[in-house]
């Protein structure tokens, strides 16, 4: 089921995003050090690690809105921050970025208006901004104040802007944070029929490890770096590990102690 | 070969050029739904300057003239004023919320938010402006010899100043608090300078210098210009074009305060 990409201006067999010595600079600290990857179309791929090692810069200079970057790194074809990906990506920062003084359907309906804009699309952005509320499961919430929702269903209407249209990529920023087992449950069965039936690449970044097993593909990242690039089994065999928890801290134990014996034979 | 992409309802890439009409007016509209949920804001904003008008007739009691010069003067700078505080409150929210760095990911033009925040609190200023000059025309008895028209197209025009300067200052602003602090700084020295407690050519020089520089000034001027004179005055064009000017200029340099990409 390849259909999908017979619109794409790219060619399909080519990642959704490549990286080639990606560094970025934000004051006086490196925060993404000489970063090498790249994100398979049409999978799930986590990208994982302790809060601060990068994760959030490194989505924000995918989505195009980071500054200081340096390096190669190409989204669906173009480079990042190409004004045509702007209607391709969706986004979904940490924080829940959304209008607190507007229900959650005229935030919707805002957005889809600015990704679709004119009169002749009302219909179809209606049609849109109601999947995107079923989809996040707010939809008896649809007309209440954004600003009046608890904190986990103000992160599904920050989600549910990303969802509006279809987007070949969607980056998304610990979406599952804070969210009870069933919620977080129902969004990844969500992520994965995004990815399985639209076709849609997906980057979800968590420093929760028990979520890495629910991704095809793993970026564990460590202090600006890329520890691993690879599947969770694969992961979990070549460090026999019995979780992608226990393999990330042996990644790290060992990436300590190379550094380590680096500095002593110096 | 185009075919449609999935399930849902596909999205054809929009044209992202630097002003699009239905992308200004759907922010103008989300401004003052906003505005709509925070009725408070909306009566504050528009009862303040009617309540401060009828303040000012009953101080100036004894001496109508003076009710005269400061009033007409006091209509342009009210809308200056509340507009400067409302806009530069919101577009820092629209910072300091992710709303900002969410919308210029998507194909909005600078261009487009800048002129719907302007567009959704020239609106205001404009409902505002009308209800102030008619309260000090016909129930305060404030005597202008011009045109009541020409006093609302100056308060539209000063609400614009305000609306420039407050998206421009925001960008200065951490958080609410620096963000109030701006309007002593912004405003006040204008309020001294402008002309309103004594004409500008008896200040010291060097001050009257600057006022000649500063954008309420020439609000002050054109206004008083409608209290004395019955048509429109080359001088009143002139004042008119220049706050108009400045208005542009400083949204202009609000536009380049809004940046794609932050570190």
């Amino acid at each position: 089921m390849m259909n999908y990409s017979s619109v794409r201006s790219d060619p399909p067999d080519d990642p959704a995003i490549r990286a080639k010595a990606l560094n970025v600079v934000r004051g006086p600290r490196q925060v993404l050090r000489d970063l090498h990857f790249t994100v398979p179309r049409g999978q799930i791929t986590g990208l994982l690690g302790p809060s601060g090692c990068g994760k959030s810069t490194l989505m924000r200079a995918i989505v195009g809105t980071q500054a200081k970057v340096t390096g190669a790194l190409d989204v669906l074809g173009h480079p990042a921050g190409h004004p045509t990906l702007r209607t391709r990506i969706g986004y979904v920062t940490q924080a829940p970025s959304v209008y607190d003084d507007l229900t959650v359907r005229q935030n919707l309906a805002y957005f889809a208006a600015i990704l679709d804009p004119g009169h002749a699309a009302a219909d179809r952005r209606h049609e849109n901004v109601t999947r995107a509320i079923a989809d996040v499961d707010l939809t008896s919430h649809a007309d209440a104040l954004a600003g009046n929702l608890s904190g986990g269903q103000r992160s599904r209407v920050s989600l549910a802007v990303a969802l509006l249209g279809t987007p070949e990529l969607l980056v998304l920023d610990e979406p599952t944070v804070g969210l009870d087992p069933v919620l977080r449950r129902d969004l990844w069965a969500l992520f994965h029929d995004i990815a399985a039936t639209r076709g849609a690449t997906l980057l979800i970044s968590s420093h929760v490890m028990d979520e890495a097993e629910r991704c095809h593909r793993l970026l564990l990242m460590r202090e600006g770096q890329i520890l691993a690039d690879d599947t969770p089994d694969a992961l979990r065999t070549r460090t026999h590990s019995e979780t992608v928890e226990a393999a990330f801290l042996h990644l790290v134990d060992e990436a300590t102690a190379a550094a380590r014996a680096k500095e002593t034979t110096r | 070969m185009t075919t449609t992409t999935s399930p849902g309802t596909p999205l054809r890439p929009a044209p992202t050029g630097a002003l699009n009409l239905s992308r200004t007016t759907a922010t103008a509209a989300r401004v003052l739904r906003q505005l709509r949920h925070d009725p408070r804001t909306i009566a504050l904003m528009i009862l303040i300057p009617c309540v401060m008008l009828f303040l000012l007739r009953y101080v100036f009691d004894g001496s109508p003239r003076t009710f005269d010069n400061i009033g007409a003067s006091l209509l342009g700078i009210f809308p200056l004023i509340t507009m400067f505080l409302v806009t530069s409150i919101a577009t820092l929210r629209e910072r300091t919320s992710g709303t900002l760095e969410r919308l210029l990911a998507m194909p909005l033009g600078k261009g487009d938010l800048i002129a719907g925040y302007a567009l959704a609190f020239g609106t205001l200023a404009i409902i505002q402006s009308a209800l102030a000059t008619g309260l000090a025309l016909w129930f305060l008895g404030l005597d202008v010899t011009g045109s009541p028209w020409l006093l609302l197209l100056v308060a539209l025009l000063d609400a614009l100043l305000g609306t420039a300067l407050g998206l421009f200052v925001s960008a200065f602003a951490a958080s609410e608090f620096q963000a109030v602090q701006f309007m002593p700084a912004v405003i006040f020295p204008q309020l001294l300078l402008c002309g309103l407690f004594t004409p500008r050519d008896n200040m010291h020089p060097a001050l009257e210098a600057i006022s000649n520089v500063l954008p309420m000034s020439y609000a002050v001027d054109g206004m008083n210009e409608v209290l004395k004179h019955t048509d429109m005055t080359a001088d009143f064009v002139r004042d008119a074009l220049i706050v108009a000017g400045c208005a542009l200029l400083v949204l202009c340099l609000g536009a380049a305060t809004l940046r794609r990409r932050t570190a």
